[in-house]
């Protein structure tokens, strides 16, 4: 065991930290300005495109794909050293890395990975995923939205949800049943479809946070060619899994959620001190951050079996699980700390107003890719070995459930 | 960068497995408890033979100089098993507050005893229910001479020396005491853990050393803080060992026509268990590491361990039972070694809110004051 660098890995540090000081400020977006939403999606292809230039775009992608052919733990020390600074970095840029190129890698031709791999690299396309449907949350497989054979071309017709930045997306990695008259699993087919395509409605999700972050996406007699399947008629669900596994495994970003917490709480008057002189306030806080911890070095020890070649399966569940539910507590308990003051915090008073936006966003958290009590099952039934649930629709044909 | 157990550990885990998993089974602990036994002396003599002992103990002193995680390996099976043996007092306490705080001469006179299992040592630190912080502390070591009373003191009944926290010219200091003379009187208590006999150790007026090597000044904290990472290790294996056992027995137990653990109410207590114990598990791994590798980091590292194992075996042990329902309440079942060692381990060497407070206290730039 031992948490240093070999030397490869401090020559890699060193390359990168190099590069990213030469590189990295000219395209940081200073604290406390917000861009909208097109202005963002601009400079994170820019910086997409700055790491292409570099070598450092797809740090673990094999070469033969185009990327960098690194190990799991040279894309960690990246990672770490890349969110020293602010850069551009979300969904906008990470679906299209972490989804669209692996799904593509595994399970497209020759041809598909050289028209999409590439330029997703370079930050030219990005990406929105459009799986989950009105009907089709935790249980994915239950999606209805159906795509018809039609000569050299598919029609699709239905509706996906939760599809975030689908509205400054070039392009989206999208899942439709095929064959109803088979189990749900086996039905399914997977297609890369392309924004722009007449047919294809994004429109903004209203959420509780007032912010819309997600969108649904309508798909109206949308025409995709045959050419833009992924994989074989009736592999959607292989797709699927192959795409939510890059789901899992976190990027190694070393910033601790727990720090600006407890700053927040020494920031917070209590009597003549703070509100971290309270034992109870320590004890929370201590507790939460104890657990922050654990799940720094439980992933690290999950990036020492990948790096094995070993597969982590549903132990990787275990890190978003508990800190989905870390951030909801460790926020409303935050607030509570802050006292009445944090129901209205006064004009100037930023850090409250994220505050509260973080706690309601925290919710979100226990929901998307992969919900607490999905990830209860899978820990239970594949780290535990515990039977599966009683389930009414296995072997059953889509049509007659 | 490597966070997983080397081989030697992982044969190292199986060898000390395997051996307790023989010796110190349920019924085997149910017979000591029975005969009154305050201790397993057979595997006591077994896991000396086989170097347990001294495996943190340096090789001038007849140890194997191996690291703290060796020796967190070798307490997480002491956990697993909840094995009746005075390892934590004699070795993780009263040998490494030699080995941190003792003279060339003091280290030359203990350690190879206790590193052979010939010597068995304890460290009395608690005075009741009044804390041993600062001017609470009541025993003296004076002129070496030591007054006062300890209690309760883990493994006293059967410990033939003892390391004592002290006052001496006015502050905490360790001081080692040899329990086999007069003046010396132990007194049995009532010890809520069957496996672990608590004594108070009075001292009027014995003769005793204070250790003076030159860490001694900084000796204190980091002994706690070390004991602290291994009482996670010995929390880790306490927890793995409940959570196997309730999901054994939720798989063989059927209800409503199906097994027991089909039910989501019981997978589900189960995965929290399971994600409690590797978070506390890693934070255990990383406390070793930094015992060994990164002082620096040692009281938060060693905070942050104690604090995730407590939690994650709180829960294995009490769920534990809980799964097994009221066969779990019997003398008969297993669970109530586990639910009593875990109340021992939450509670020693400070409980939760001790714990929070030195995590707090060594955050960079903490306002807060070291407790």
């Amino acid at each position: 065991m031992d948490f240093n660098d070999t030397p490869e890995e401090a020559a890699f540090r060193a390359e990168a930290r190099a590069w990213l000081e030469a590189n990295a400020p000219a395209h940081e977006i200073p604290e406390g300005v917000k861009l909208d939403d097109a202005d963002e999606v601009a400079r994170g292809k820019a910086w997409q495109r700055a790491l292409y230039d570099g070598g450092f775009a797809g740090i673990t992608l094999p070469k033969v794909l185009g990327g960098r052919g690194g190990t799991v733990i040279e894309g960690v020390v990246f990672a770490e050293e890349e969110s020293r600074y602010r850069l551009p970095k979300g969904p906008y840029v990470g679906i299209g890395l972490g989804m669209a190129i692996p799904v593509i890698g595994k399970h497209g031709n020759d041809e598909q990975r050289a028209r999409f791999i590439d330029r997703t690299l370079k930050g030219e396309l990005t990406w929105c995923q459009l799986f989950s449907e009105p009907s089709a949350g935790s249980d994915l497989a239950n999606l209805r939205t159906k795509a018809v054979k039609d000569g050299d071309d598919w029609i699709v017709n239905g509706q996906k949800v939760w599809s975030s930045w689908a509205h400054e997306s070039d392009w989206g990695i999208l899942v439709v049943r095929t064959d109803a008259s088979v189990p749900k699993h086996k039905g399914m087919s997977f297609f890369v479809v392309d924004m722009t395509t007449p047919g294809v409605d994004v429109r903004p999700i209203k959420q509780i946070s007032g912010a819309s972050d997600f969108n649904e996406t309508f798909l109206t007699d949308v025409r995709i060619p045959d050419a833009n399947r992924i994989g074989a008629v009736g592999e959607g669900w292989a797709c699927c899994m192959t795409v939510l596994m890059g789901e899992r495994l976190g990027s190694g970003s070393s910033k601790s959620a727990m720090a600006p917490i407890l700053d927040y709480a020494a920031a917070t008057p209590r009597g003549t001190g703070t509100a971290l002189d309270s034992s109870a306030v320590r004890l929370s806080l201590a507790d939460a951050l104890a657990e922050e911890r654990g799940g720094k070095y439980f992933e690290a020890r999950l990036r020492t079996m990948v790096s094995r070649g070993e597969n982590p399966g549903a132990l990787a569940g275990m890190v978003k699980l508990a800190y989905a539910g870390r951030q909801q507590r460790a926020l409303g308990l935050a607030m509570e700390i802050r006292g009445p003051e944090a129901l209205a915090p006064s004009a100037d008073d930023a850090t409250t107003r994220e505050l509260q936006y973080e706690y309601i966003w925290s919710t979100v958290m226990r929901i998307a890719g992969g919900a607490d009590e999905v990830l209860k099952n899978q820990i239970a039934e594949r780290v535990l070995g515990m039977p599966g649930d009683v389930r009414f629709d296995k072997n059953v044909p889509f049509d007659q459930l | 960068m490597n966070f997983d157990l080397s081989d030697e550990q992982k044969m190292l885990a199986e060898q000390a497995r395997g051996l307790l998993g023989e010796r110190s089974t349920p019924d085997r602990l149910r017979s000591l408890i029975d005969a009154g036994a305050e201790w397993d002396e057979s595997l006591w003599r077994e896991i000396a033979e086989m170097g347990f002992l001294g495996a943190a103990i340096d090789e001038a002193h007849g140890g194997l100089g191996m690291t703290e995680l060796d020796l967190g390996v070798i307490n997480e099976e002491l956990g697993r098993a909840n094995a009746a043996l005075p390892f934590f007092s004699s070795i993780v306490l009263a040998a490494d507050a030699i080995q941190l705080a003792g003279s060339e001469a003091q280290k030359a006179a203990w350690l190879p005893k206790l590193a052979s299992g010939e010597a068995i040592g304890t460290f009395a630190y608690a005075e009741g229910a009044g804390g041993w912080n600062g001017p609470a502390l009541k025993a003296v070591l004076d002129g070496g001479t030591l007054s006062g009373t300890k209690t309760p003191v883990a493994d006293g009944g059967i410990a033939t020396v003892a390391v004592v926290l002290v006052q001496s010219g006015g502050r905490p200091a360790l001081a080692v005491v040899d329990l086999d003379q007069a003046g010396v009187i132990r007194t049995k208590l009532d010890s809520f853990d069957q496996l672990r006999a608590h004594y108070a150790l009075s001292f009027e007026g014995v003769a005793a050393q204070l250790l003076d090597g030159p860490q001694a000044a900084s000796a204190i904290e980091r002994l706690f803080d070390r004991a602290a990472v291994q009482a996670a290790f010995e929390a880790v294996g306490g927890t793995d060992a409940c959570l196997v056992m309730a999901r054994d027995y939720a798989l063989e137990r059927a209800m409503f026509g199906r097994p027991l653990a089909s039910y989501q109410a019981i997978k589900h207590k189960l995965a929290e268990i399971a994600v409690a114990l590797e978070l506390a598990r890693s934070n255990a791994y990383f406390g070793a590491w930094a015992a060994g590798e990164s002082a620096d980091d040692l009281p938060i590292a060693a905070s942050a361990a104690r604090l995730s194992a407590i939690t994650a075996f709180e829960k294995g042990a009490r769920e534990n039972l809980q799964v097994h329902g009221g066969i779990g309440y019997t003398y008969e079942a297993n669970c109530h070694f586990y639910y009593r060692r875990e109340r021992t381990l939450a509670i020693s060497l400070g409980n939760r809110e001790a714990w929070a407070d030195r995590l707090i206290a060594h955050l960079p730039g903490s306002q807060v004051k070291a407790a």
